[in-house]
């Protein structure tokens, strides 16, 4: 048995969640391979080389690729995926708009958003918000999964280097085409890898607000988030929503500000390993998976807890 | 054109579910069900279309037990005009569901299919990116704005790291995320209207579609469960516990 890992990159930069595909990959006990598509990313075929169990590295280029468009990476994936028994990628947006494609080409099921494995064929996902764990096991001869990144641990990047194949490109099929993206731009870390979060909701009350998280951020060097209220209401970008259709985040310590703690929240960061809340509503539930709560107005906590920041600096 | 648009019944979204005591399943009896609220969404666009005089019809499928009528019903008194059922007893999972909306896009010939991006109760993700490759149609999918023009649609798309637009090629599947729009409230006499709207029933077989299932579920359990912690008086005190006792910062 053998796996595919679909790798994820942008701008030469590996994605890190594709190190956590890699770990479930291997701990499901399978040889693994990863691909890596795009234009002119051979770079980024080096840094997977050197990924610690890699057997080794298909290298797919094209200008067709330097967008990852569903419609055009899965039928390269498809074409692949016949020497494989498993094809894993990251459960991403990107991961989740290809894969489905590519089972369904195949006709299998795919297995979204996996967090643990039991065997080579059995594996446990989250259902209903995170509520429930299903343990689930496929029969079909190719098992297509994507990888929730916060359940495994990144795979190490010290490992020999393994070969890198040149593999050819699929035909462009010229259903859909690449306009343009509009990156959120921060200097802070991505929010799904960063060590500590800051998450702002609906008790921010307007965008402006937010530069009293973005100061508690920055001293201690953490990422922005937010609750879905907080971005249909328009305070922050779409990217910043963290919960059930949002980024799943499992930081060393997570401060939720103004956050009620709907499940649909709790979904998405209910496994980092310190929660604070700062809330003026002592009945909310986020303070029921919190580790530590201040019930208190949040625009008299936050330049407390700044001023107190600065204290252990000096 | 021609809009197709899929509802899923699911469990509210304000109703925590529990597992059976036997772990086979989740306990659905007497728990409150409603449409999947990003295909309500879904609905709401594809109506919105309609009044906008891109579209000329709209149909509402839904797939599974004959309780999902009421799904459509809901859909029909949004704005849909008619309403196809697939009725079955059988678990349905993505890859059937997507094998037999495929079946009845061939017979309806729609331009656009919309589903939401994901049912809330799965949380899969899945069926609208399955049934555009068994079409071979463009995607688009966690969409925040759609333009339909004569032969393409601009779908913005909710990504990691912001958003994307794209141009697809008509016809095609577009799956909808939050912020797309929000759903109107239901009047009541819309809600009488949609009884008198024209609804088929069919079921898989009808259609020829093998809807046996991939997945076996052999069990279900609730995650590990946080401890409530300690209330700290103020910002100090929540620096030192943070520094000192949780070695976090």
């Amino acid at each position: 048995m053998s796996a595919l890992v679909v790798a994820e990159h942008f701008d030469n930069n590996l994605n890190p969640a594709t190190l956590s595909a890699i770990s479930a990959a291997q701990a499901s006990g399978t040889e693994v391979d990863v691909l890596v598509a795009g234009s002119g990313c051979g770079a980024v075929a080096k840094t997977v080389a050197a990924v610690d169990g890699i057997s080794k590295v298909l290298l797919a280029e094209s200008d067709s690729y330097a967008h990852p468009l569903a419609e055009d990476i899965a039928p390269l994936i498809v074409k692949l995926a016949s020497d494989y028994s498993h094809v894993f990628a990251p459960a991403t947006t990107t991961g989740k708009n290809i894969m489905p494609r590519v089972a369904a080409l195949l006709d299998v099921a795919q297995i979204s958003d996996i967090i643990g494995v039991e065997s080579t064929d059995t594996f446990l996902r989250p259902i209903y918000a995170g509520n429930v764990i299903a343990t689930v096991r496929s029969s079909d001869p190719i098992k297509v999964i994507t990888v929730r990144g916060t359940a495994f641990a990144a795979a190490s990047s010290q490992g020999d280097s393994a070969d890198i194949e040149t593999v050819n490109a699929t035909e462009l099929t010229g259903l859909s085409t690449f306009i343009r993206a509009d990156i959120t731009e921060s200097d802070r870390p991505e929010l799904t890898s960063a060590e500590i979060v800051v998450s702002g909701g609906r008790g921010m009350g307007n965008a402006d607000n937010f530069t009293l998280l973005e100061e508690i951020a920055d001293k201690l060097g953490a990422a922005i988030g937010a609750s879905r209220a907080a971005v249909d209401a328009g305070f922050v970008p779409n990217d910043y929503q963290v919960g059930q259709t949002g980024k799943v985040v499992a930081p060393k310590l997570y401060i939720a500000v103004g956050i009620s703690g709907a499940i649909q929240h709790l979904a998405g960061m209910k496994d980092s390993q310190v929660i604070v809340a700062i809330n003026k509503d002592e009945e909310a539930p986020i303070f029921q998976v919190s580790n530590y709560g201040i019930v208190g107005d949040l625009f008299e906590v936050l330049p407390q807890l700044s001023a107190e920041l600065d204290k252990l600096e000096s | 054109m021609k809009i197709l648009v899929c509802v899923k019944r699911v469990v509210d979204y304000n109703v925590k579910v529990r597992p059976k005591a036997d772990g086979s399943g989740v306990e659905t009896a007497n728990v409150k069900m409603s449409m999947n609220p990003f295909d309500e969404i879904a609905v709401e666009e594809s109506v919105r279309l309609k009044e906008a005089g891109s579209a000329e019809e709209i149909v509402a499928v839904s797939m599974g037990v004959p309780q999902c009528q009421d799904t459509i019903r809901t859909a029909l008194a949004m704005g849909a005009d008619r309403g196809i059922l697939v009725e079955t007893d059988a678990e349905l999972q993505p890859l059937a569901v997507a094998k037999l909306m495929k079946a009845i896009v061939e017979k309806e010939n729609p331009q656009l299919v919309f589903l939401g991006k994901q049912a809330i109760d799965d949380d899969a993700n899945q069926t609208g990116q399955m049934l555009a490759a068994l079409l071979g149609w463009s995607q688009g999918t966690f969409s925040s704005k759609v333009t339909v023009t004569d032969e393409l649609v601009e779908v913005a798309r909710e990504v990691d790291a912001g958003t994307e637009i794209l141009s697809l090629k008509l016809p095609a599947v577009i799956t909808t995320d939050l912020r797309l729009n929000e759903p109107r409230y239901v009047k009541l006499p819309n809600i009488m209207k949609a009884k008198k709207k024209p609804l088929d029933k069919m079921t898989p077989e009808d259609l020829g579609v093998d809807v046996s299932p991939r997945l076996s579920v052999l069990r279900v359990a609730e995650p590990a469960q946080r401890e409530a912690g300690i209330k700290v008086a103020d910002a100090a005190e929540l620096v030192d516990k943070l520094r000192n006792e949780a070695q976090v910062i």
